[in-house]
């Protein structure tokens, strides 16, 4: 795929304003961005595409000073510049608007526009007047009708996000980074957005847009970049490419030699999930996974697949619908029963849900086993839990100097075996996975793919969410799509296609051909590849 | 070039090579404590007498105690600053039963604990189940308690107590004063509790990470609340011996008690940020206060520049920790 680069090189009318070369970012254990190239003409809207994890956020973090680069360079306006510090991506002009917004909620909006640049009067007093009259103006200018004297705390989250808007225009910002802004606004305040958008463009800025969501793509970006797996794919101009072709450049299409091969019989059904619903969250969902089953749980970030899992596992219970595990239904979602009923949970984010990261690898593994490797009066058995850590630390192969370094300085891959022993050890009969491989090594990963498979064969039944299409369709038998709350499909791994699950995931499902989704990938990749030929 | 060899391997034997350094920084205020100890014997021929080291145990029981209980609950994350309040309280209902009522010197132990232990369950349940900061909590424990001692007692000392419950604070097993042996007890009873039995582990693993330890299975408010009412009841225990030594239940005693308890626990090595600590480091924390205390009062240095010392030791103990950790 390496030829998609030259597929249709944006003709260079001017100079670019922004060229970043080589960028290069490693986090512990992962290659965020490997060697990725990106540039920006003035007076353009450029999207980003890629998967969750493509590096598309990560890029733009360096572009505004939040992450440093291991290497490559930046030049801006043909100089050559090192953005070390978000205050120094502001000064050469560069905002954004992030993703999770962080507004200082005990302040008005006037405040938080002018956080940090207040104006003073001539007694060292801030002028509040001539704040809230410049804010007046900013939010005029956006088109927003807000009393800039108004609390954060008092904002629906799309209003917070129109005053983050005005925010990035009144720093007089030459290029203004979008990080799915759409992501809590209503279809009204979206088409606000894209005149804004517009009248930003009018002014020679450059907006960079990230979203998930092909229509608006379509509907307000000049050029798209697309990104896989931290690397670069290329740049096209949106004129020159369709939906579809998209898609492509943005799932690798090689299921490469990672994935076992899986082939334990799949036997009665363990996890029956019935009506689910947790309001605010996902609504009427409803599955069953069988012994030595993997179930995947596919989806945009976003769309209600975690909460799913939590609420079965009752860390947030539902607010209706049923849960069996072996025929019975859960009475209490709570953690501490799912548990007895034999279930688990590897949570998203190892770190914050997942390790006790001050403790070592012993008590960590043993930590949800702890009653059966305790007597009733609550003394534990010191001889066998370390027996049983043990034992699991050397059959999944956790690297440590020994079982009592403290789980905070292993490695993310290690870390993450941990996780895994801590529930190998329970015996379940149901395992849940959220994220099981995110930030680790290719290394990691492929073991951890044995390790779910041979939990499989021992006759478990598995639920695992992913965000990477690959893995979904490697490991899973049956894959469940979710979109904004909804289970929107289910689909046979045989019946499966990277093209066709993320066309569920982004909605583009219903307005694309129906034959796209059938299961004559490989005729479809053909057609394509023709149709892609030709016009280059 | 050789240095990564060297860890690789020993990864790969499972043994850890055995550094200096690393020693040094382990048993800093072990070290330290001996080194001062070291430089009393010294400087004063009165440091390293039988009787000194006695007294300076006493002195350091009551604090130890409490810094025990303390030690539990910085390990889940949180502060208890009602201890001192809680001591006062304890006494004066246990000197007031002893006084009015003639009840029976050992049952001074489950009536002083209990009273402890359900205002340090209150502590708890505001803790735990109403999601209030431990500060705030415990701070309006520390003032409630302490007024509502003054009520009971009518702002006046309770006395005379009988002679034989005095023994309790002043008497010795052979030449160990008594004081000495509950603190000692205490001190094996918090550390099984912390190392052998599994509420201990959930401790840890509470103030370690919370929302880790609930997904594992833990009832997170229930070990929160334990880790509280285990304070509140060994402020009784120390509110027997207090009361037993000055002879009389007073309703001022235990004045900023918990910050001794928090100094003990946070110079043992404590996090205060929850799920690191080792008990023993709190018992060298306790000790180190009791003998810098009497030293400079061997020293004969006013108590004025006691304090002042006191203040550079919490501070260094807290740098010197910071530098490990980091």
């Amino acid at each position: 795929m390496t030829d998609d680069k030259r597929l249709s090189p944006a003709p260079s009318k001017t100079a670019p304003i922004l060229e970043m070369k080589g960028i290069c970012k490693r986090f512990p254990g992962v290659l965020a961005l490997d060697n990725v190239d990106f540039r920006l003409y003035p007076g353009k809207v450029h999207a980003l595409m890629g998967e969750n994890g493509a590096g598309k956020s990560t890029l733009m973090k360096v572009l505004a000073g939040l992450h440093t680069p291991d290497e490559g360079t930046i030049t801006l306006s043909g100089q050559k510049i090192v953005i070390d510090a978000p205050r120094r991506a502001m000064e050469y002009g560069i905002a954004m608007i992030h993703q999770e917004l962080n507004p200082v909620l005990e302040m008005t909006i006037a405040e938080n526009l002018f956080l940090g640049r207040e104006f003073i009067g001539p007694a060292r007093f801030i002028d509040y007047r001539k704040m809230n009259r410049e804010a007046t103006k900013l939010l005029d200018y956006i088109g927003v009708d807000i009393n800039p004297g108004k609390y954060m705390r008092e904002l629906t989250v799309s209003q917070m996000q129109m005053v983050e808007i005005a925010k990035a225009v009144s720093y007089n910002a030459n290029i203004i980074i979008m990080d799915e802004p759409t992501s809590a606004i209503t279809t009204k305040e979206v088409d606000r957005l894209f005149e804004i958008i517009r009248l930003l463009k009018s002014e020679n800025k450059c907006v960079i847009y990230i979203t998930h969501k092909m229509d608006e793509i379509f509907a307000i970006s000049d050029e798209i970049t697309v990104f896989r797996d931290g690397r670069y794919i290329g740049t096209y101009d949106t004129d020159s490419i369709n939906e579809l072709e998209l898609i492509r450049l943005m799932v690798a299409r090689d299921l490469n030699e990672m994935f076992p091969e899986k082939t334990c019989q799949v036997g009665q059904v363990r996890l029956k999930v019935e009506n689910l619903s947790r309001k605010g969250y996902f609504e009427n969902v409803s599955f069953e996974v069988k012994a030595g089953e993997i179930f995947g749980l596919a989806g945009l970030i976003g769309a209600g697949r975690t909460e799913v899992v939590e609420s079965i596992f009752g860390v947030h219970p539902p607010d209706s619908g049923r849960v069996l595990v072996d025929g019975a239904p859960i009475e209490r979602y709570n953690p501490k029963s799912s548990i007895k009923k034999r279930m688990g949970l590897v949570t998203e984010d190892r770190k914050l849900s997942g390790l006790i990261l001050p403790m070592n690898i012993l008590d960590n593994i043993a930590l949800p086993s702890l009653p059966q490797l305790s007597t009733a009066f609550g003394l534990l058995k010191v001889k066998q839990t370390a027996k049983v850590s043990t034992s699991f630390m050397e059959s999944l192969r956790i690297k440590a100097p020994s079982h009592q370094t403290l789980v905070m300085n292993l490695s993310g891959g290690n870390q993450q075996k941990v996780i895994l022993a801590k529930w190998m050890a329970t015996e379940p009969s149901v395992m849940i996975f959220d994220e099981p491989t995110r930030g680790i090594d290719v290394g990691a990963k492929s073991e951890i793919y044995k390790l779910v498979v041979d939990m499989a064969a021992r006759g478990v039944a598995i639920v695992m969410i992913s965000s990477e299409m690959k893995e979904i369709l490697g490991m899973c038998d049956r894959i469940m799509v979710m979109r904004q709350g909804s289970a929107v499909a289910i689909v046979e791994r045989s019946d499966a296609t990277q093209e066709g699950l993320l066309l569920h995931a982004t909605g583009m499902a219903d307005k694309s051909s129906p034959e796209l989704l059938a299961p004559q990938a490989q005729t479809l990749k053909d057609a394509s590849q023709a149709e892609l030929g030709g016009r280059t | 070039m050789s240095r990564p060899v060297v860890a690789a391997s020993a990864i790969e034997d499972g043994k850890v090579p055995f550094s200096w350094k690393q020693f040094l920084l382990k048993y800093n205020i072990l070290i330290i404590l001996l080194l001062i100890c070291v430089v009393l014997s010294i400087y004063t021929n009165r440091f390293l007498t039988q009787e000194n080291i006695i007294n300076i145990t006493r002195q350091v029981s009551i604090n130890g105690i409490l810094a025990i209980g303390m030690t539990v609950v910085i390990l889940t994350g949180g502060i208890d600053l009602s201890v001192g309040s809680l001591v006062a309280l304890s006494g004066v209902v246990t000197a007031l039963l002893l006084r009015d009522q003639q009840m029976a010197i050992l049952a001074v132990f489950p009536i002083s604990l209990f009273v402890g232990l359900i205002m340090g369950s209150l502590n708890g349940y505001f803790v735990a189940y109403c999601r209030a900061a431990p500060f705030v909590v415990t701070l309006a424990m520390m003032t409630a308690a302490r007024g509502l001692t003054y009520v009971i007692s009518k702002g006046r000392p309770i006395s005379p107590l009988p002679a034989d419950f005095l023994f309790l604070g002043k008497g010795n097993l052979w030449i160990v004063p008594i004081p000495v042996i509950i603190f000692l007890l205490t001190f094996l009873l918090g550390y099984m509790l912390l190392r052998y039995f599994r509420i201990g582990r959930y401790l840890y693993a509470v103030g370690g990470n919370e929302n880790a330890a609930i997904v594992s299975g833990i009832n997170a408010k229930k070990v929160k609340l334990f880790a509280y009412a285990f304070s509140g009841a060994l402020c009784g225990l120390a509110a027997v011996i207090l009361t037993a030594r000055v002879s009389a239940g007073l309703p001022q005693a235990g004045q900023s008690y918990e910050l001794d308890a928090i100094a003990a626990t946070v110079i043992g090595g404590t996090s205060l940020a929850g799920g690191r600590g080792r008990l023993w480091g709190t018992l060298v924390g306790a000790l180190l206060l009791g003998v810098v205390n009497n030293g400079l009062d061997l020293m004969e240095i006013t108590s004025f520049y006691q304090q002042i010392v006191k203040g550079v030791i919490i501070l260094g103990a807290v740098l010197m920790d910071y530098k490990r950790n980091s």
